[in-house]
């Protein structure tokens, strides 16, 4: 063949390629307009937030801007020794300004993060400096308190000059950064993220678990039932959907109270000693019992999906063949549900490791999650820097989830209804 | 061979799926071995639940099914051991066509290389060497039909059950398949029991075969005299194309009887009415009738041409005879030189022994 490519043209002369381009361009045109609205809703609902997220939870700005002469004074200081007296007039000229602006007290919130300590110590500044003297700062801070002559406490405000900073990821993971600039973790009995994170996997696995222990013979019943049966059955297991979740949450905590339904049963058939009562809520029974309930419809709408599409005839055909019930089901029936028990499993899973509502009301403090903790840094500290690390944290273990997922059983091979 | 006469047994069977309605009515029905049988009929006649209940998948409400002299309603379907072919195929999807044809010997325990041997030669029975290791997905309809029909024979079952296995096929491809099958039965003797709505299918591959209706075998024999002496309207009417006349029997005497149409009468072979006055209906088949027949015949009318429709190989003649506006008459086309022109009347004759009277419709 000669090297030279043989362009196929169309009878107009125009290449083919071209020519293919231009009758299909406006077909191009009108499905990315189509594809447009749900393309901007996305960005700006799901792109901006969490790249918003991901910058707060690094975004160390708030303290370099309060600061900014002081940390300029201290690119030359070598950390060893206390400061030289340029940088305590540049740190006396930059806490003057904030004690204008009435700031000071953010900053001693944000240094006391770093290290505690400050916020008695800023205070104590703030009353002094308004008598001090031009000039020869360093003895006048000083004086102030003891604090302020610890180089260590030098050291924790330089550490707050970068603009962005992973310590709220390392906080996440109970490490941190300490005086001599490695990370280590820190003590054992301060270690709460490390033991929530555990116990989301823990409960969100389990939760999987059971879900797919009880969906799968549901969605069988559903796939092979008559209709009219089905239907009905159907309809129980959607009835959960349309209910709202603080509901069903608040019928689990009746059922599961130390004086609830379940309880009384359990006394009433003589399982269980009146006095000698289970707790079966505010710990992890209840998040496990609740969260399953709550879940099991994900589990099953996938599972269902995928049995609707296996013909009967298959498993006829593996008991023909000479297979036991148990071999045809074994060899024939549940390979191919796999795409859905992949997809249920998913999707349970994901939805569980970021639950919120339910282990917040049934969970009690043995039984509340990672999201519950992420949830406290929203309202109540106030801490949304942190609040967005664990989030994001959290965002990336489902990336990795899922990740490992396509590694094992293949991404494409999910169906989801 | 010693070939048993009822290797399959059917013995009153009775089905009833919801204990209203029988869909298959007091089945009594004896299948040879080694034979082709074929259940034909309409769908909802109770054909493939005859099927089911031999495979197992069913259970008969009354009555027995005996398989090589034994009793297997209470056997389950896996310990039966009868190949099936089924509609769709069922080939397992997410097996090769290796493993699909494996399943049944791995479950029987045979060891590999015996079991590879089974294989090969399965699939070089269905022409299918070196597509092994595909899936089925990967295989076109007729394919996919041959490697069914290979897996249920690849474990040597003495009874292979086929239920519509060519329904999917198009019309060339479910002919050459026709042959093919017929030729595998030829050559290894297994019985089949083949289930089709099809009759040009039951009449090509059949020993014998079944015409259901309404739960019932309507009539048991072979495709020849199925089409030549149908027993009753219903199946003169289902197999091949027929042409009916209503009417009463006038009189009956030495094998003929004569058959009183609204305005004239035809001698007809009595089949099954027995004395005078009875309703019956007289089918004849289109090819039996001829135009302006050279020889003597018994029956000769005169009819209108009222449609030529042109087949290629013959001419379809639609003609008003008899008060019948739809008598059919195919008449070969090396016959050009006859006077077939719309709206001409000609005459029609034929023997009244082809003109078989039968229960009214």
């Amino acid at each position: 063949m000669s090297s030279e490519t043989n362009q196929i043209l169309t009878t107009d002369g125009i290449p083919l390629e071209v020519s293919l381009k231009k009758a299909e361009r406006k077909n191009k045109i009108k499905a990315f307009l189509l594809v447009a609205p749900l393309l901007l809703f996305l960005i700006i609902t799901y792109v901006f937030p969490i790249g918003d997220m991901l910058f707060r939870s690094i975004d160390d700005k708030m303290v370099t801007q309060m600061l900014p002469k002081t940390f300029k004074a201290m690119e030359n200081w070598d950390g060893q020794e206390l400061p030289e007296e340029e940088v305590f007039a540049a740190f006396h000229e930059d806490f003057i300004k904030l004690v204008e602006d009435k700031r000071e007290g953010k900053l001693s919130t944000q240094l006391n993060y770093t290290k505690n300590g400050f916020k008695s110590i800023i205070k104590k500044l703030r009353r002094a400096s308004k008598k001090f003297e031009e000039g020869n700062y360093k003895e006048q801070i000083m004086a102030v308190h003891k604090r302020w002559a610890d180089v260590e406490y030098w050291r924790a405000i330089q550490r707050r000059a970068p603009e962005f900073t992973g310590q709220k990821y390392l906080k996440g993971m109970d490490m941190y950064v300490n005086e001599e600039g490695k990370i280590v973790s820190v003590e054992e009995d301060r270690r709460i993220h490390r033991v929530l994170w555990l116990r989301t996997l823990e409960i969100a696995f389990f939760v999987t678990v059971f879900c797919f222990l009880m969906a799968y013979p549901i969605a069988h019943l559903l796939a092979t039932l008559p209709m009219k049966y089905s239907n009905l059955l159907m309809i129980c297991v959607l009835l959960p959907f349309w209910t709202s979740l603080l509901v069903r949450t608040a019928s689990w905590m009746i059922l599961l109270q130390q004086q609830g339904i379940v309880n009384d049963f359990f006394v009433g058939i003589g399982l269980v000693a009146d006095d000698n009562r289970p707790e079966m809520m505010y710990n992890k029974t209840g998040s496990y019992v609740a969260m399953t309930q709550i879940l099991l419809p994900f589990m099953v709408l996938p599972l269902y999906s995928v049995m609707k599409t296996i013909s009967p005839s298959l498993m006829r055909a593996g008991k023909s063949l000479g297979g036991t019930p148990f071999v045809a089901f074994w060899k024939v029936y549940f390979p191919l549900t796999i795409p859905g028990i992949g997809a249920g499993c998913l999707l349970v899973f994901i939805l569980a490791i970021g639950y919120y509502i339910t282990p917040a009301l049934v969970g009690g403090a043995s039984g509340t999650l990672i999201s519950n903790q992420i949830a406290f840094h929203m309202k109540s500290t106030l801490d949304w820097s942190f609040a967005s690390a664990m989030g994001l944290m959290l965002l990336s273990g489902v990336l990795v989830i899922y990740w490992l997922y396509n590694k094992i059983v293949g991404i494409d091979n999910i169906k989801l209804g | 061979m010693a070939s048993k006469k009822d290797f399959v047994k059917f013995d009153k069977v009775d089905k009833s799926y919801d204990g209203k309605v029988l869909v298959v009515k007091d089945l009594q029905l004896d299948i040879a071995e080694g034979e082709f049988i074929t259940m034909l009929g309409p769908s909802g006649s109770g054909k493939t639940t005859c099927l089911m209940m031999l495979a197992g998948f069913e259970t008969p409400t009354n009555g027995e099914i005996y398989l090589d002299g034994k009793a297997i309603s209470s056997i389950p379907p896996h310990k039966r051991g009868i190949g099936m072919v089924f509609q769709n195929y069922a080939l397992f999807p997410h097996m090769t066509v290796y493993e699909n044809l494996a399943f049944p010997l791995r479950v029987r325990k045979i060891p590999k290389d015996e079991a590879d041997k089974k294989i090969d030669k399965a699939l070089s029975m269905v022409s299918l060497q070196g597509f092994a290791a595909r899936m089925p997905g990967q295989l076109s309809g007729g394919q996919q039909q041959r490697v069914a029909v290979a897996r249920s024979l690849v474990f040597d079952p003495q009874l292979v059950l086929m239920d519509e296995p060519l329904g999917a096929l198009d019309k060339n491809l479910r002919e050459s398949m026709q042959y093919e099958i017929k030729h595998i039965h030829e050559s290894i003797g297994v019985t089949v029991v083949y289930v089709t709505h099809d009759q040009s299918e039951a009449l090509t591959m059949s020993n014998r075969i079944a015409v259901f209706n309404d739960g019932k075998v309507q009539q048991l024999s072979s495709p020849d005299e199925l089409y030549e002496k149908p027993v009753n309207s219903f199946v003169a009417e289902f197999i091949g194309e027929n042409n009916t006349f209503g009417g009463e029997v006038s009189d009956i005497s030495g094998g003929k009887c004569k058959v009183k149409l609204a305005n004239a009468e035809i001698l007809a072979n009595p089949i099954s009415v027995k004395g005078k006055g009875e309703r019956t209906t007289v089918s004849l088949r289109p090819e039996r009738a001829l135009i302006n027949p050279s020889t003597k015949m018994d029956n000769l009318h005169k009819g209108k041409i009222e449609e030529v429709i042109y087949h290629g190989d013959h001419t379809r003649v639609r003609i008003n005879l008899l008060g019948n506006p739809e008598f059919i008459l195919k008449v070969p086309n090396s016959s050009s030189n006859l006077d077939i022109k719309l709206g001409n009347e000609i005459n029609i004759g034929w023997n009244s022994d082809d003109a078989r009277a039968l229960d009214p419709k």
